[in-house]
């Protein structure tokens, strides 16, 4: 296409396009380029923001690795991701089929996703409130049905498992409708075979649906475990990463390191961690949806 | 036989509609509480109705409360804002939307419909900043921010994301391309330059995706807690979330205000829902194709 176009139109359209760009461009290379160098350089160095940074080497990782905090931060981290993604995944696969084979309504998808559309920070005010120990209204009818009372934001047990549930919770219909949009690319004439062939729901839902969905489902899985290893607005409103530092997870830890302690070196550092872990996770699970491909055509 | 389906297609629906109801009624009781007396919320928990209907939450949230009034109804006495929040939350998330989507759709003109060397190349370098993590790039920001002497401003919270982002340019290149090309081609023959052809015949027939980007970019301005966090402390640059996170840790131990913080909360979430009621189609059939971001 590009060759047929340029032989059509053999003018050089490199001014035009360059003023075009030209705001992009700066945006690109002063708030997305220059940072990433930036913070892989600010790791190697100690820096409190005053000053200017002293190259310190290696320093930064090896204090992290000696660091309890960031290690529990690795693991609350690591727990709430397969919480999460867990419930998550299950549950939307789940609502994305009954969705597929019951109603086409708008209504009903649009209202599945509005969780998704609210901010974080008054989800997860709402839930606060909703689980309250005191007086919130889950804790008065598990009251009134006689159990014990929970404190789910203030019980270390419960806490992550919390605030996995809460996140669920807004991210459910918007994971729903991705899978959604999968099962839509599902062509219908695989399913009238199935049925010809007397298949019944459940067996076509594992021996069809699911491996026809396995590329869709992860795309959805690298989208959703991103943005979950990110967690920050839903801890930082309700317990700013307490019980102890029972729901200190990485990126609030990499925040008060930076903000509250002026350690701008170290908690770059640790953001290169976090981003080498995403990039981990990313690529794992593309390997997978290459597999994935093979059992298709 | 035909029974047994009809059960099964009847548990079906008991289900997909427990999951709407679960997803609803949350909502409901945050509108609930917000009109009760914050008093009155312990004694009646388990009224579906407000307890003792006062607009009075709404009175303190935006500061026409006297204090007395405000602690007779349980609020915390302290005065708030939020005027000033809602409009720093509008300035803020208008600006954006309206140069992240004009710039970005320049930008993804040049990457679809011009011919200029190395264009291919710059478009992948523009869409690997997909794959950098924001809390990676706002530590430096922060920085940049900071030595642009722009820390507490609303210019500040807004410049990272004002003139682009991948996924925009990515959208907004992807509906470009499927524009025929007789189209610029027909306007170049008649002697129209790029800007022009830009401005007045592609942007014009692209008005459905630009609006669909709009909307998301709004709502995701607008929903966004960490940047502003970082940048965006004082009173005078306060947006509606970080204003929400810090009415929340001021409510004292004992009785936090729920009543405020939930009216509070019905006001962060508003906009958005009254954008949703009006396009709420455009966002939901956006789903699939935006599942990159």
């Amino acid at each position: 296409m590009t060759t047929a176009a340029v032989a059509r139109r053999p003018r050089n359209q490199l001014l035009p396009a360059l003023g075009m760009i030209a705001p992009a461009a700066l945006g690109f290379l002063v708030f997305y380029l220059y940072p990433t160098l930036r913070g892989a350089y600010l790791s190697f160095t100690e820096y409190n923001v005053l000053g200017s940074p002293v190259f310190v080497g290696l320093r930064n990782y090896v204090d992290m690795a000696q660091d309890d905090v960031f290690w529990n931060a690795v693991r609350v981290t690591f727990l709430y991701v397969v919480l999460n993604i867990g419930f998550q995944t299950v549950l939307a696969v789940g609502l994305a089929v009954l969705m597929h084979r019951l109603t086409k309504s708008v209504l009903i998808r649009g209202s599945l996703l509005l969780p998704y559309l609210i901010a974080n920070v008054v989800v997860a005010l709402l839930w606060f409130w909703m689980l309250d120990f005191n007086i919130g209204i889950v804790n008065a009818v598990i009251d009134a049905v006689g159990l014990p009372k929970v404190a789910f934001f203030g019980d270390e047990a419960w806490t992550v498992a919390t605030i996995a549930g809460v996140n669920t919770w807004r991210h459910l219909g918007y994971t729903a409708l991705l899978v959604f949009a999968g099962l839509q690319m599902i062509p219908a004439s695989v399913y009238e075979a199935a049925a010809v062939d007397g298949a019944g729901e459940w067996r076509t839902f594992w021996r069809i649906t699911l491996p026809l969905l396995r590329p869709v489902l992860v795309l959805v899985l690298v989208i959703t475990v991103t943005g979950a290893f990110q967690v920050f607005d839903t801890v930082a409103v309700t317990t700013a990463g307490g019980p102890g530092n029972a729901s200190r997870v990485l990126q609030l830890y990499i925040y008060e390191q930076a903000f509250a302690r002026g350690h701008f070196g170290y908690a770059s550092a640790m953001s290169v961690v976090l981003f080498l872990v995403l990039a981990g996770a990313a690529f794992a699970q593309m390997r997978l949806l290459r597999a994935g491909e093979s059992d298709l055509t | 036989m035909r029974t047994r389906i009809t059960w099964g297609r009847l548990l079906a629906w008991v289900v997909l509609w427990f999951f709407v109801l679960a997803t609803v009624l949350p909502f409901y009781w945050m509108l609930r509480t917000a009109f009760s007396d914050n008093q009155a919320l312990a004694a009646q928990s388990f009224s579906l109705l407000p307890a003792d209907l006062t607009l009075g939450p709404f009175k303190r949230v935006f500061g026409l409360a006297t204090p007395e009034e405000a602690m007779a109804e349980g609020g915390s006495g302290a005065s708030l804002s939020f005027w000033l929040y809602l409009r720093n939350s509008l300035v803020v998330a208008t600006a954006v939307t309206v140069g992240q989507v004009l710039f970005s759709s320049m930008a993804a003109y040049a990457f679809a419909r011009l011919s200029w060397p190395g264009r291919d190349a710059w478009f992948a370098v523009f869409l690997g900043a997909l794959l950098v993590p924001p809390i990676f790039t706002s530590l430096p920001n922060f920085l940049t921010i900071k030595s642009l002497g722009l820390l507490n401003t609303l210019p500040g919270i807004m410049l990272p994301s004002l003139f682009m982002t991948p996924f925009a340019i990515f959208f907004m290149r992807q509906f470009f391309l499927g524009i025929p090309k007789e189209i610029d081609e027909a306007a170049m023959i008649d002697g129209a330059k790029p800007w022009r052809i830009f401005f007045r015949i592609i942007l014009p027939i692209s008005a459905a995706p630009v609006t669909t980007l709009g909307i998301l970019t709004f709502i995701n301005t607008w929903n966004d807690y960490f940047w502003p966090l970082l940048v965006g402390q004082t009173e005078e640059s306060k947006v509606l979330t970080v204003a929400l996170g810090v009415f929340r840790s001021q409510t004292p131990q004992g009785a936090p205000d729920w009543a405020g913080l939930m009216a509070a909360s019905l006001v962060a979430a508003l906009p958005i829902v009254i954008l949703y009621a009006v396009f709420g189609r455009r966002v939901i059939n956006s789903i699939g194709f935006s599942g990159i971001k």
